[in-house]
């Protein structure tokens, strides 16, 4: 049955490489056409447009449906997470008369008595329904200590000051009232839309004055952390092209079948679940495990080493995992790089120094490029392995977005980091993507 | 590099000795912790050190003994059976569809589709997080589900994708051309012969979701805890032998994985050969 049909097709093949159903669906015309006048042909290529256009169309069709799915479950909640960044309409929910009457305050001398009626009635109506603390969070952390300067306020605020008394009272309450920076934060805070995350996520902050100026340094963590996960990605990075080029090159140079026996050694850590590997590594570097152990027997070391929960574990667990991504990517470079250049290079007198080095090494460039960005990429967004055998001084980027997700709720500023490692994650594919293209690499994939 | 005659020089034979010690001790750097945990898992004590005091199963008597261990287990695999299907579905759709059409955005499309290999798993999770809280997906089966498809649906596309690359699409041509129907031709004539393709691309699927603790960090509830999860947490709190004994259990459904998809590029490859 294939066999015929094969046939059948080689033959169809011959005359016309494309668009062989249609064609073959109208042999007649097809034929008479050539000879005939133009009237006939003009419907025909019609015909055969729309036909095309049909067959685009439902291949289009094919693929929606996962599109529609992704944007459901991937890039909606990306997009979303990107919105949190930026969205900032707590204060307005729960203050809304004050942030209006702040939108014409020019924040040089305190607002006006307005605005502190206003938010007199704002606060004994939040605390009706008890949408204080929401407001509270949010201006807390523009200004440290303002959740107490709001709460006490609502809690001594006995019921609405009496015409032109509100400043007066409010004053009283908490001294806090009497100063700009105070009303400054919640004009700032007053939204809907912010940078204050974003620029808290690159120790950024603005001052009363409205400038962009650095963050209090007990605020500014986020760029120490930003260099501390490219530093260890980039180490990570380094000692898996130490380690994974000489494996290429030896599985490169075997014959097929024992390098395919010895790829095995790099396939099952690859397909082993990540958990297993790190498990596996507290296991042998605990201070009782297996190489403190083996040290301590073998008399080289008289008390265990540190050698997990801290910046060396890290590394180590890390280049254990990511190191098959920089092989197989090495290796299919190398593969594909002929003998004949280095046997012509020492033919030619080159010794082999000089011919490994510029005659092979150029030939690897791609296959070096694709295999760090690569690794460099994935280690950049690492949370498992960083989170289980990291100190608390050696945690990447990714477990501070989960911490402020999951623990303290500050949902804005773990998008803000989000969305500033999305952004470096992106710019990099950018790159591995141009430096692959065209290139037989798969290394990204899982084959 | 490997035959001999090019091994002339003592320099060169110096560089290839070094290639072989250094690749070796590589070799034994990736695969002795996996192998390391092994025994361990075996063993008749409780601390998780080499001399073993004796071989036992109590570990895995453990595990199988442990509802919480077998739960996780249980879920692992619905919810990794359920996303194999899911995204083998929209992924060979998809592979299909990529496959005739031809535009100027498909490189951009195809971009899009693989996107999820290459976005930190933190960022989709909190992503996620965030947008299935309010309608009630997280804590769900449903939810991780869907958030798995989306990981492992790459997966697909590409292996059903390479697949389709060395399918000569001529023979669907010939099967519509013998009066085939288009569900007919794909039935009878491509789906056989992309067949491999598409079991790489679900074993791809299933170990994605299979390994995948990061989402599942951030939405399961205590009911959907995957094994991973569980051993996220048991690391957390302190290594037990149990660990080891799921570890071992993990391992084992990695190799079987692994070598189900070498027999079918053996086959493939043998196949094609057979052909040229």
């Amino acid at each position: 049955m294939l066999r015929s049909l094969q046939k059948a097709t080689r033959d169809c093949h011959s005359q016309n490489g494309e668009k062989c159903p249609v064609t073959m669906g109208l042999p007649m015309t097809a034929a008479s056409s050539t000879g005939a006048d133009a009237r006939t042909e003009v419907p025909l290529k019609r015909r055969l447009r729309r036909a095309e256009r049909t067959r685009q169309i439902k291949a289009l069709a094919l693929v929606v449906p996962l599109l529609v799915f992704l944007l459901f479950t991937f890039a909606g909640p990306i997009a979303g997470m990107l919105w949190r960044s930026v969205d900032d309409r707590e204060v307005r929910r729960v203050l809304p008369q004050t942030v209006a009457a702040l939108a014409a305050w020019d924040g040089k001398d305190l607002p006006d008595e307005k605005a502190y009626a206003a938010l007199a009635s704002d606060i004994l109506a939040a605390r009706a329904s008890g949408t204080i603390a929401i407001a509270a969070k949010r201006l807390n952390y523009a200004l440290n200590g303002f959740r107490t300067i709001l709460t006490s306020t609502a809690r001594n605020l006995k019921a609405v000051p009496e015409r032109g008394a509100a400043k007066e009272t409010l004053g009283k309450i908490n001294p806090a009232w009497r100063e700009r920076t105070t009303w400054t934060t919640i004009k700032d805070a007053g939204g809907p839309v912010t940078g204050f995350y974003l620029l808290a996520a690159l120790d950024l902050t603005r001052n009363v004055e409205g400038a962009i100026v650095a963050s209090p340094p007990d605020q500014a963590i986020y760029r120490d952390v930003f260099a501390r996960t490219f530093l260890i990605s980039l180490g990570v990075t380094a000692l898996c092209l130490m380690l994974g080029f000489p494996v290429a090159y030896l599985l490169a140079a075997l014959p097929p079948g024992r390098s395919n026996l010895l790829m095995i050694f790099v396939l099952l850590p690859f397909w082993t679940s990540l958990l297993v590997r790190t498990c596996a590594w507290i296991v042998l570097l605990q201070s009782k495990g297996v190489v403190n152990d083996s040290l301590l027997w073998l008399g080289i070391i008289d008390e265990p080493l540190r050698l997990i929960y801290n910046r060396f574990g890290v590394c180590v667990a890390m280049t254990h995992v990511l190191l098959p991504f920089m092989i197989l990517p090495l290796y299919s470079s190398m593969k594909a790089i002929s003998p004949a250049y280095m046997r012509a290079a020492a033919s030619l007198g080159a010794p082999p120094v000089a011919a490994f080095l510029r005659i092979y090494l150029p030939q690897t460039l791609p296959g070096i490029g694709a295999g760090s960005l690569l690794v460099f990429i994935l280690a950049l967004g690492y949370y498992i392995t960083p989170a289980l055998v990291g100190g608390a001084a050696d945690q990447m980027i990714s477990y501070f977005i989960a911490l402020y997700t999951t623990e303290t709720a500050n949902w804005g500023l773990a998008s803000a980091l989000g969305a500033v490692l999305l952004l470096a994650t992106i710019l990099l594919a950018l790159v591995y993507g141009k430096l692959v293209q065209g290139q037989q690499v798969t290394g990204g994939m899982k084959n | 590099m490997s035959d001999n005659a090019s091994l002339r020089t003592p320099s060169q034979r110096i560089a290839w000795t070094a290639t072989i010690i250094v690749s070796t001790l590589v070799f034994i750097f990736l695969i002795a912790p996996i192998l390391a945990i092994v025994p361990l898992s075996f063993s008749s004590g409780s601390y998780l050190t080499y001399p073993l005091p004796g071989l036992s199963l109590r570990w895995y008597d453990d595990f199988i003994n442990s509802p919480r261990w077998m739960n996780s287990l249980k879920n692992s695999m619905i919810i990794g059976v359920a996303s194999t299907l899911l995204s083998m579905v929209l992924g060979t759709l998809a592979a299909l569809g990529l496959a005739q059409w031809k535009s100027r955005f498909k490189p951009l499309v195809l971009a899009f589709v693989l996107s999820p290999v290459v976005v930190p798993g933190v960022i989709t999770a909190v992503g996620l997080y965030f947008f299935f809280a309010p309608i009630g997906l997280t804590g769900s089966y449903l939810g991780l589900i869907l958030a798995h498809t989306a990981l492992a649906t790459p997966f697909v596309v590409i292996t059903v994708s390479a697949t389709l690359q060395s399918f000569d699409t001529n023979l669907a041509r010939a099967a519509a051309s013998l009066g085939a129907s288009p569900v007919d031709a794909f039935r009878r004539v491509i789906l056989p012969l992309i067949l491999p393709g598409l079991a790489s691309g679900a074993l791809f699927a299933f170990a994605t979701s299979f390994d995948e603790v990061v989402i599942v960090l951030f939405m399961a509830g205590p009911e959907q805890r995957t094994l991973p999860r569980e051993m996220f947490s048991g690391i957390r709190e302190n290594i037990s032998p149990t660990i080891t004994a799921a570890a071992v259990i993990l391992t084992t459904v990695s190799v079987i994985l692994l070598a189900t998809l070498e027999g079918l590029r053996r086959r493939n490859e043998r196949l094609k050969g057979g052909s040229a």
